[in-house]
């Protein structure tokens, strides 16, 4: 079961949802993985998408500044 | 497995955003082979959203030239296509849209001494055809090779459409050979309102999308009907025949028909 990080800090919704859907499809099943992500409209965005979308969003954690982490389980 | 370019990915992220497309669901659509007979009324929306879509390999077969007639409804030809090959027009519309993409016209009409070679090469058959015969000779030979197919057709502000997969009921269960001539329109009676193509054919394109996505449920079994007057949309069960000449245990039909066009060759 491995750990896999993606940055979409740089990305605008709803790229910022594109680009985890096509990271969380290219991971295996199980798989873990952590997305870094901007406060605001991606932070609420992102995880919630993830939710609607049957994927399991484990954490959403503070890592400084503006920066988020989102976890979820592919 | 996908293997999307960052261009790519940008130009198909409505559908990648759609629970029941996804990145699978677009590479599926990558990999798909449609084959579009016809590039007039219906083919034009069905070549435009299936190029828009990512379809990996459209092909358009048409062996008509594009008339002025054509452009109150064909929004696949420009003005100043008019005289050159449909299939062609079309297929440059396809490149300039998509061009990843890979468009194949054939300058030809469907035949029985034709179709079979042209079919198999595709995975899904759109007719888009205006005509009994080969909307009959389409029906045959993708129930005689297994390939699934949207039937589609329109007149005045009316059109009916039905997908059919391998095991689904075909259009001989509906009707068992093209009708007498005195039932086909005439002239006076083949008028269409333009946008009528656009609503039939973009409903027969999103049946591929879902065809190979497998988003939602197919028209199988069941005839789509709608009268653009006051928009009043139907579906109506069709079973499959027992005694259908192509598509039951014992079919009577075994080899593909030209059936012969007895309307006036209207454009």
């Amino acid at each position: 079961m491995a750990t896999h990080t993606l940055d979409i800090t740089k990305e605008h919704c709803p790229m910022t949802f594109v680009k985890t859907k096509i990271k969380l499809a290219q991971i295996a099943e199980g798989d873990i993985l952590e997305v870094i992500l901007l406060e605001g409209e991606p932070l609420k965005n992102v995880p919630k998408s993830a939710t609607e979308q049957g994927y399991n969003v484990l954490d959403v954690s503070h890592v400084e500044g503006n920066i988020y982490k989102v976890t979820i389980k592919k | 497995m996908f293997d999307f370019s960052e261009e790519e990915i940008y130009r198909y992220s409505r559908h990648i955003l759609l629970k029941d497309v996804g990145v699978e669901g677009q590479d599926k659509i990558h990999n798909a082979k449609v084959l579009s007979v016809g590039a007039g009324g219906l083919g034009s929306p069905v070549i435009l959203y299936l190029a828009a879509a990512g379809i990996g390999t459209i092909g358009i077969i048409d062996g008509d030239v594009v008339d002025l007639s054509n452009l109150q409804r064909q929004v696949i030809h420009f003005t100043k296509d008019v005289g050159y090959s449909k299939a062609l027009s079309a297929k440059e519309k396809v490149n300039a849209i998509n061009p990843h993409v890979n468009a194949i016209a054939y300058k030809d009409f469907l035949r029985a001494d034709n179709a079979m070679d042209i079919i198999k090469e595709y995975d899904f058959i759109v007719d888009a055809t205006d005509n009994f015969p080969v909307k009959f000779l389409i029906n045959d030979a993708c129930v005689m090779v297994n390939k699934p197919f949207s039937h589609g057709g329109i007149l005045q502000f009316e059109g009916q459409t039905f997908t059919h997969v391998p095991g689904s009921s075909c259009y001989r269960c509906l009707f068992d050979s093209p009708p007498p001539p005195d039932l086909v329109p005439t002239c006076a009676q083949a008028g269409v309102l333009g946008a009528i193509a656009g609503m039939l054919g973009t409903i027969q394109a999103a049946e591929v999308l879902k065809y190979f996505t497998g988003a939602g449920e197919l028209l199988t079994d069941k005839l789509l009907t709608f009268n653009a007057k006051n928009m009043d949309f139907k579906k109506i069960s069709i079973k499959k025949r027992d005694n259908c000449p192509i598509c039951s245990e014992h079919p009577t039909i075994t080899k593909l028909i030209d059936y012969e066009q007895k309307t006036c060759e209207f454009k």
